[in-house]
């Protein structure tokens, strides 16, 4: 018997960058093939030519032993092809339901059937352990949910392969937990699977066999109960890398101190800080955890003036802060490394070396009189921050959003790095980063702290709290927890924490 | 005094004059609507809906019947369409400068055919237009039937397009294949639809009703054409359409408030024209609409995709 999926010396190149080069594999029904690899190794655009969003310069991709039409997702659907892209292609203010019929029935009919596809769905949920409501528009489901609507869609349209694009990268473990277990389901009742991802632990607990790719080309394959994980990790960077260790150091007096700060609710279902205490010390990592939703991201603004709290103090190196401000926060040495890189991090359409210098409008050096920029100033400095922070880019003058996810991360350290900040207030600094581009993270972290700064490390990242942090706080629906040691504590409690225990009722 | 303002909304004939005024608002609301839910802006609006008035009066003089023009004018707003479709979709050009002007062009070339046509004609020649018919039974209710049942085939034509579009939108495959064309093309995309085909389809059909919203006023309002006369209807159109966060109802409300507010204002001159100066009133329905869009706009929410062209097989 042919194998479910077959792809045949696949080449594609973009203008001068070699995506991919002569990759062959098959994938067989009952199986999960895991494709492993780090930003840009070229997993992405491999499905995007499996699935017919790209046209390959070479190579053909067989299912069940048929040819499929090149570059046309419709022949791959109808051929029992299912992609969840990780930039989900959902119509957010549409339902479910309506989510699931798209492209269900011809264009031409004159009534959308509803009802037949309603118990379809039903059914489908249940038997894979997706639970949805149909009638739930996706602008207020959780990540989660969404992702559990993608696989549906695929599910829907009686896909026979399904290929998931990094889907693990926005989920909280208890997330990636249940998508782990309906992924089981799926293969035990017959269908192949294709997960791509760059998180070693979650393959090797999940796949069957691993395919390694690196600069677009295959680099390894091997079954999985035969895979040692050192090795796989120094296939896919091509040399050994290890994330930094935190060495004990020494702490100095508070940097910055919050006292009973409260915030107003908002109108989004995120709660709101109620009655938070902190104090961090220079030469000292705070990690800040908790499930996505419970107030992180209000404890982030109120720490880098971009919220106002109701009550409380703010003392930043002894002053009553006055002003809630960005620019009053920075001036007094604050750095804010913003969860949404791409949008609150950098403007993507302008270039690498004006997002380089963005920060520094007040700068004498590189806005001269009559606020004249002093463009070759800028670019020279520009060009030491990113050498200083390894950003690899093509032209200085690109526009930033071209550069990878890890690229950007470094460039946004390196602007903030360069103007000594004290205080360092970092919103899951290494989501959705590869390895190489993590422990560059890290480094730059634990060096701010042995130089006197302090850290605010906030992370759904459990294995990145503990790693850097000397102290942790749990944050729970808008409250937070006494501090504790990092070597006090254990992944258990902190889950329990995470999960309510241990505050007051509300 | 304050009682005569008053009285005049018991008036059957201010009523009337509303839902007549309404009309070609409704039409160009409802095509605007269309084309931005697939995430096409169309400022051709107003060029548009000159032509579709040329269009349909010219056929008729020319010796066709009502229908016939009806016809050629929906069919000249679709021509149209293609045209702005074929830039903005598959070109990716920008929304605002095609449909400024195509604008520019359909109403230029409008009157330039009418000219040519009708070379020396002072004053422009009337054709015998849509009549009022009275529907049975219901025409003969006090109040009631002079307001709203002694209309031409035209406006109920007209209020018959609400229930088109709902039900194009929200009851067919083709209408939720729009709406995720203007939200997330990639979703469309990913199930293997054609995006740019459905975009094109919409901006055509949403362009046949403008051009039939100008017909309306050639063939059943003022039984004329003249240059100019559309008169901003079109980027009322625009604004209605946000008033109307997209959708097809509130569109409706929308054009009804306007048109209620003008036919209010052409009473309220008499009324008072001797103590306010006429202009004011001239303002009135453009001050309240501007009032009734801040108010709406707070919570309105756009096609996430409007104004951004869809590339296939390009890296996002």
């Amino acid at each position: 018997m042919s194998p479910l999926l077959e792809v045949s010396n696949i080449r594609k190149s973009f203008g001068s960058l070699h995506a991919n080069r002569d990759i062959s594999f098959t994938v067989n029904a009952g199986e999960v093939l895991a494709i492993l690899g780090e930003n840009g190794a070229g997993k992405t655009t491999l499905m995007n030519i499996i699935f017919g969003h790209y046209l390959a310069d070479e190579g053909t991709v067989q299912c069940a032993g048929r040819e499929l039409r090149r570059g046309d997702p419709r022949a791959a659907i109808d051929a029992g092809i299912g992609m969840v892209h990780q930039h989900f292609t959902l119509a957010e203010n549409l339902t479910v339901l309506e989510n699931t019929l798209i492209g269900t029935q011809s264009l031409w009919r004159p009534m959308l059937s509803t009802g037949d596809a309603r118990r379809k769905l039903f059914t489908l949920a249940d038997q894979f352990g997706l639970e949805i409501n149909p009638d739930g528009y996706v602008n207020q489901m959780s990540v989660g949910e969404k992702q559990r609507l993608e696989i549906l869609k695929t599910l829907f349209n009686d896909c026979r392969l399904l290929i998931l694009d990094e889907p693990t990268a926005s989920l909280t473990p208890q997330e990636s937990n249940g998508l782990f277990k309906s992924i089981r389901k799926m293969v035990s009742s017959g269908l192949g699977v294709i997960i791509i991802s760059h998180k070693l632990n979650e393959i090797i607990k999940i796949s069957d066999r691993i395919i390694v790719l690196r600069a677009g080309e295959t680099v390894g394959s091997v079954r999985t109960a035969d895979a040692n994980k050192r090795q796989l990790g120094e296939m896919i960077v091509g040399q050994k890398i290890s994330r930094p260790v935190r060495r004990s150091s020494r702490m100095f007096a508070p940097k910055i101190e919050l006292e009973n700060i409260c915030t107003r609710k908002s109108k989004s279902q995120v709660a709101n800080l109620k009655n938070i205490d902190l104090t961090v010390r220079g030469g000292e990592i705070m990690g800040v955890v908790g499930v996505a939703g419970n107030g992180q991201q209000s404890l982030a603004e109120v720490l880098s003036g971009h919220g106002r709290p109701t009550s409380g103090k703010v003392i930043i190196k002894g002053v009553k802060a006055l002003e809630y401000t960005p620019m009053s926060f920075m001036e007094a040495g604050v750095a804010y490394i913003p969860e949404d890189r791409n949008n609150d991090g950098i403007v993507g359409d302008m270039s690498v070396w004006e997002n380089a210098v963005l920060t520094e409008t007040g700068n004498a050096d590189l806005v001269g009189r009559m606020a004249m920029v002093r463009t070759s100033r800028c670019r020279s400095t520009a060009e030491k921050i990113c050498s200083a922070n390894d950003v690899r880019f093509q032209s200085i003058n690109q526009p930033a959003r071209l550069l990878s996810g890890g690229n950007i991360q470094k460039l946004l350290i390196g602007r903030w790095f360069a103007r000594a900040p004290e205080i360092i207030v970092a919103c899951q600094p290494s989501r959705g980063l590869d390895e190489g581009a993590i422990s560059g993270v890290h480094r730059s972290l634990l060096a701010a702290r042995s130089g006197g700064a302090a850290v605010v490390l906030i992370s759904e990242d459990l294995d990145e709290i503990l790693a850097l942090s000397d102290n942790i706080i749990v944050m729970y629906d808008g409250y937070g927890s006494a501090a504790f040691e990092n070597r006090n504590v254990d992944i258990a409690t902190l889950g329990m924490m995470m999960a309510g225990d241990g505050f007051h009722a509300v | 005094m304050i009682f005569d303002f008053l009285e005049v909304l018991v008036n059957a004939g201010f009523w009337a004059a509303t839902i007549r005024i309404a009309c070609p608002l409704l039409l160009a609301t409802l095509g605007e609507l269309m084309c931005e839910r697939a995430g096409v802006l169309n400022l051709g609006i107003e060029g548009i809906m000159s032509i579709g008035a040329m269009v349909g009066w010219t056929a008729v003089y020319m010796g066709a019947d009502l229908s016939t023009g009806v016809m050629a004018a929906a069919l000249i707003g679709a021509a149209f369409g293609l045209v702005h479709a074929g830039f903005t979709v598959y070109l990716g050009a920008s929304q605002h400068v095609t449909g400024i002007g195509i604008t520019l062009f359909a109403s230029s070339i409008g009157y330039f055919a009418f000219r040519l046509l009708l070379p020396s004609s002072t004053t422009p020649p009337k054709i015998t237009a849509f009549q009022p018919i009275d529907i049975p039974v219901l025409s003969d209710l006090p109040f009631l039937g002079e307001a709203f049942f002694q209309h031409t085939a035209f406006t109920y034509l007209a209020f018959l397009a609400v229930p088109f579009v709902l039900w194009l939108m929200n009851r067919t495959p083709f209408g939720l294949a729009v709406k995720v064309a203007g939200e997330n093309p990639m979703a469309l995309e990913a199930q293997g639809i054609d995006v740019l085909g459905v975009r094109t389809l919409a901006v055509i059909i949403g362009s046949a009703l403008m051009a039939l919203g100008g017909a309306y006023l050639t063939m059943s309002a003022f039984d004329a054409f003249y240059f100019g006369m559309v008169n901003g209807r079109g980027w009322i159109a625009v604004a209605l359409v946000i008033f109307a966060s997209w959708r097809p109802s509130k569109a409706l409300l929308g054009a009804l408030l306007f048109a209620g507010l003008d036919a209010y204002q052409v009473r309220a001159q008499q009324l008072a024209g001797a103590i306010v100066p006429y202009q004011f009133f001239l303002m009135m329905p453009y001050l309240l609409s501007i009032v009734a869009m801040v108010v709406a706009a707070k919570s309105t929410r756009y096609p996430k995709a409007l104004l951004t062209p869809f590339r296939r097989g390009e890296r996002h």
